[in-house]
């Protein structure tokens, strides 16, 4: 069946009947794969709704996240304002609805970049050995032993506040957390019998670099990626916590803590309630997807 | 014993390049980095001979090779400089606030194997049944929960509406520390000045702070231990064990945890750092005055030599501890071949 | 005669799996009387293992025992309270598993084992009483009392063997279940432990349960065999007739396919065929796809373990 001939069937279901066709699908997988299964799709579910919010943030939110004028200051959550409003009188829902673009941009994009630099680096110190293996391994290992966070505080206080700065200092902190990864993966596939055989019928280095072994590393790299974009969010959020993160006027989970620390002991809780849990159910939601993936692509993985 | 002797010493020269690699990181973070901390420090309209004055004292007009030896010489004597803010050593403030932090992380390690090992335990022996899955959901949500916010609600309602725990400092203003502090660590210097009345309050103050890393850092030692455990459930001296009438309850958490628990205490030392980590937002949260205050304090004001001294000692402890798990680990597991 | 000392009547174990259930012992029974050696032997997987494990209600979950008894001195095992299955255990019946290497705690010095074994059975006893008992028993084994002070890792292979047997003695059971008790072993400590067997067997006034798929070891010390093919028995009888005289075609089989140096073999002989399909299994008589001497009614019907000429066989030949 070609490509468009799909299409046009897949467009000749009513939506209703396309819903129903998914959720057949999702039952036929839960059979499969079990609990895990649901852990995976409830984690999804958040990560899009999050997304969704951080994508289209005009179409939920009912204020600007700047805009002072949106009521009474420190109002408790009541009709008009859910989540009430903060102390310049900015309404506390639409500031989580802006406040996921931030946190999700920086951790996504640090993600990103953390893994683009370590995945190579573990590919080739794993695949070349010797001494630019062992130096590598001795650096890489030394600073995945430092507190990740103080890490990151380091590089943000010297940076200065500002959005590419605070994703720079995050995605520091992850690169050997891919760099061990991989460089074990790749360890460990380098002796596998396939790759031997293609060592022995003369498969230049490259090859087999490119085609055995990195298509076999990719698979974790997948759960990790979803774990480190969970550990990236809490990064993210406790650097801009401490005030190190953002310049104020970006709309920022984190910030709106520290802001609502201050009225604590006048028990405003609305303040900091919201933005806490939005920092943990997004992270929430990248952990169980890839704990979901973890257990049905490679069970054995975090059972270690 | 001499065997173990041997394995210590060894276990140190292998720390040293550890610590040796740490520290360059630190420099290089400090110093090759854009920006210029005198200029930032003193603002960006300072005349420029005060800025160049600035540079000679700290000898930052050096190349930075030279500025490099003359760091690493510093440190192995011992010296971490200068403030730049105060006239002070910067050993002086670290000196000051170190117990605090160490007493922190020793409570809050204390809360994390309480709230871990044992829940981790219990749930790998009721292995996919009901409570098993109610541990692992624990596990997961209270891994994702930020430990400020943690702390941030234990302070709003412990704290605020219960009125239960002091949300801020290590004791009560009221109670003069100076008629009981000898080594900073204040719980020790209450009860060693005997002073039950303070050491209650030390501990009360201690209470929240530290409930609430251990709790953030619970999570993963239930899943370590967990995952440890079932390997360790299906071993055949567990069978073997079975099969000569011990009770469960012996074979679970005395035949079995035990085992599992040496795989756990080797990862302690990386999961130390998530401690200290966690720490620095702790003492945040609650005023606490640590290290972790200490280093953020001197980042507003940017004190460059006291944020490379604190980065340092932070370094140091995390090396020292990994050396002392390692140590542990020798003396715990018989089979470990110095 | 004496009443039978273990009475297996119609035992059935299950494991559900994703695909299905394995049936992984199926309508067995066998009688044990005081003092024998029974020898129950089977390839791999034919569910002689899971047997010896139910006889201590040590099946791993999520398999079970769905159906049948097993009578220990005429009272079900199977019935017992978690409490009396403690004191069942090692007290009357005891176990010693395949691998001596793992059987054994290897964070517990060998006198802990022992004492702890000895509190839980009967916590009367002194500590100086339970260490002179563990001595002894050592010593009847051959290992030296020094020992106990050692991390089982501190112990050859063969030692570590002996001391499981110890600690399965310790509380004088009368039946000894040793699940494939020489897999790991090398030849010398084999021929070793075939000799204590025998010593311990007089001693302790023992009645021994052999599970293995090493013929020699049974044709050596079994009084007698039960074959096990599928999860069924194939052929129950004295161990001179089952290796002189096998009636079942499977027990001819495997016993022809132990080397004989003293035939001139050219080739080694195996039997054709692999292990049955636990899940879905043949309809009629286990052993029929691999039976050089099949007919049709064996791929219908399972066939009756019957009598023959006072032996015991499930096939249609008889």
């Amino acid at each position: 069946m070609t490509q468009k001939s799909r299409n046009i069937e897949a467009s000749g279901y009513s939506s209703s009947e396309r819903m129903g066709r998914i959720f057949g699908w999702l039952i036929k997988a839960n059979k499969k794969y079990g609990a895990e299964w649901w852990i995976l799709v409830f984690g999804a579910v958040i990560i899009l709704f999050i997304s969704y919010t951080a994508i289209f943030p005009g179409t939920l939110a009912p204020y600007s996240p700047l805009d002072q004028n949106t009521g009474p200051q420190l109002m408790a959550p009541g009709p008009g304002h859910p989540f009430g409003t903060d102390n310049l009188s900015r309404d506390i829902l639409s500031r989580m609805i802006y406040g996921s673009r931030t946190i999700l941009g920086v951790a996504f994009t640090a993600a990103i970049l953390s893994s683009i630099i370590g995945i190579p680096l573990g590919l080739i110190s794993g695949f070349l050995g010797g001494i630019f293996d062992r130096i590598f391994s001795l650096i890489m290992d030394s600073v995945y032993s430092f507190p990740g966070l103080i890490l990151a505080i380091a590089f943000a206080a010297m940076l200065g506040p500002g959005v590419v700065n605070i994703t720079l200092a995050v995605s520091v902190v992850y690169i050997p957390t891919y760099f061990r990864l991989v460089r074990g993966q790749t360890l460990t596939i380098k002796e596998e019998l396939y790759v031997e055989a293609a060592r022995a019928i003369g498969a230049r280095r490259s090859v087999i670099l490119g085609k055995y072994i990195f298509p076999n590393v990719i698979a974790t790299v997948v759960v990790i990626f979803s774990l480190n974009i969970a550990d990236a969010i809490m990064t993210e959020a406790a650097l801009s916590y401490i005030g190190l993160g953002l310049p104020a006027g970006i709309p920022d989970w984190g910030m709106d803590l520290a802001m609502g620390k201050k009225y604590l002991p006048s028990g405003i809780w609305w303040m900091i309630t919201f933005p806490g849990l939005m920092i943990m159910t997004l992270a929430l939601g990248f952990t169980m997807l890839g704990e979901g993936l973890s257990e049905i692509l490679n069970p054995r993985l975090l059972e270690r | 014993m001499k065997n173990l002797l041997r394995y210590i010493i060894t276990r140190i020269l292998l720390t040293i390049p550890m610590i040796f690699i740490l520290l360059t990181l630190v420099f290089v973070i400090l110093r090759i980095m854009p920006g210029d901390p005198v200029s930032a420090m003193l603002g960006a309209h300072a005349p420029e001979e005060v800025i160049e004055q600035k540079k000679e004292e700290l000898g930052l007009n050096k190349p930075i090779i030279i500025q490099y030896i003359n760091y690493m010489n510093k440190l192995l004597h011992f010296d971490l400089g200068e403030s730049m803010i105060f006239k002070q050593k910067v050993i002086v403030p670290i000196r000051e606030k170190l117990p605090a932090t160490i007493e922190l992380t020793f409570f809050g390690m204390f809360f994390t194997l309480l709230f871990g090992i044992f829940p981790g335990a219990y749930a790998a022996s009721r292995r996919r049944k009901g409570r098993d899955f109610a541990i692992r959901i624990y596990a997961n949500v209270v891994y994702c929960i930020p430990v400020y916010w943690m702390g941030l609600m234990l302070q709003l309602i412990l704290g605020i509406w219960l009125g239960w725990f002091p949300i801020a400092g290590r004791v009560n203003a009221r109670i003069l520390v100076s008629t009981f502090e000898r080594t900073g660590f204040y719980t020790l210097d209450t009860l060693l000045a005997g002073n039950l009345y303070a050491f209650g309050d030390v501990m009360l103050h201690l209470f929240l702070p530290s409930l609430t890393l251990g709790i953030v850092l619970s999570g993963i030692f239930v899943r370590l231990t967990r995952a440890n455990m079932l390997d360790v459930l299906k071993s055949e001296y567990i069978l073997s064990a079975r099969a000569r009438g011990i009770p469960e309850r012996k074979i679970v958490y005395k035949h079995a945890l035990k085992n599992a628990f040496i795989p756990v205490l080797t990862m302690l030392g990386l999961q130390f750092a998530l401690l200290l980590a966690g720490a620095i937002l702790t003492e945040m949260t609650f005023s606490w005055p640590g290290i972790g205050r200490l280093l953020m304090e001197r980042i507003y004001l940017r004190d460059y030599p006291t944020i490379q001294g604190v980065i340092v000692v932070f370094a140091l402890f995390v090396s020292i501890v990994s050396l002392i798990v390692d140590i542990l680990y020798a003396m715990v597991d018989p089979r470990v071949k110095y | 005669m004496n009443k039978p000392i273990l009475e297996i009547k119609n035992l059935c174990i299950d494991y559900p799996i994703s695909i299905g259930t394995v049936h992984a012992v199926e309508d067995v029974s066998i009688i044990l009387n005081k003092g024998e050696v029974l020898g129950l032997v089977g390839e791999s997987g034919c569910g002689k293992s899971t047997l010896g494990l139910s006889l201590l209600k040590l099946i791993r979950p999520p398999g079970k025992v769905s159906g049948g008894e097993i009578l220990y001195r005429g009272k079900d095992v199977l019935k017992m309270s978690g409490s009396e299955m403690l004191k069942f255990r090692g007290q009357n019946i005891a176990m010693v598993f395949q691998n001596p290497l793992t059987s054994l705690n290897p964070l517990f010095k060998v006198k802990d084992q022992f004492l702890e074994t000895i509190h839980y059975h009967k916590p009367e006893i002194k500590q100086e009483e339970a260490v002179r008992m563990s001595e002894n028993i050592l010593e009847s084994l051959g290992i030296d009392k020094e020992r106990m002070h050692d991390y089982p890792h501190q112990l050859s292979g063969g030692m570590r063997q002996r001391i499981m047997i110890g600690l399965g003695l310790i509380m004088q059971p009368d039946i000894l279940v040793a699940d494939e008790p020489t897999t790991s072993l090398d030849v010398i400590v084999e021929a070793g432990f075939i000799d204590l067997l025998n010593r311990l067997r007089e001693r302790f006034n023992l009645t021994i349960i052999l599970i293995t798929h090493n013929l020699g070891l049974v044709a050596e010390i079994a009084d007698r065999v039960v074959v096990m093919y599928g999860g069924r028995i194939m052929e129950v009888g004295s161990a001179d007739n089952i290796f002189s005289r096998p009636l079942h075609p499977y027990t001819f089989g495997l016993i022809n396919c132990i080397p004989n140096i003293e035939l001139e073999q050219k080739e080694l002989i195996t039997m054709p065929g692999n292990p049955p399909d636990l899940v879905n299994p043949p309809p009629g008589c286990r052993f029929a796809p691999r039976c050089p001497k099949v007919m049709d009614i064996c791929k219908e019907e399972v066939p009756e373990v019957k009598e023959y000429n006072g032996r015991k066989v499930a096939c249609r030949l008889y």
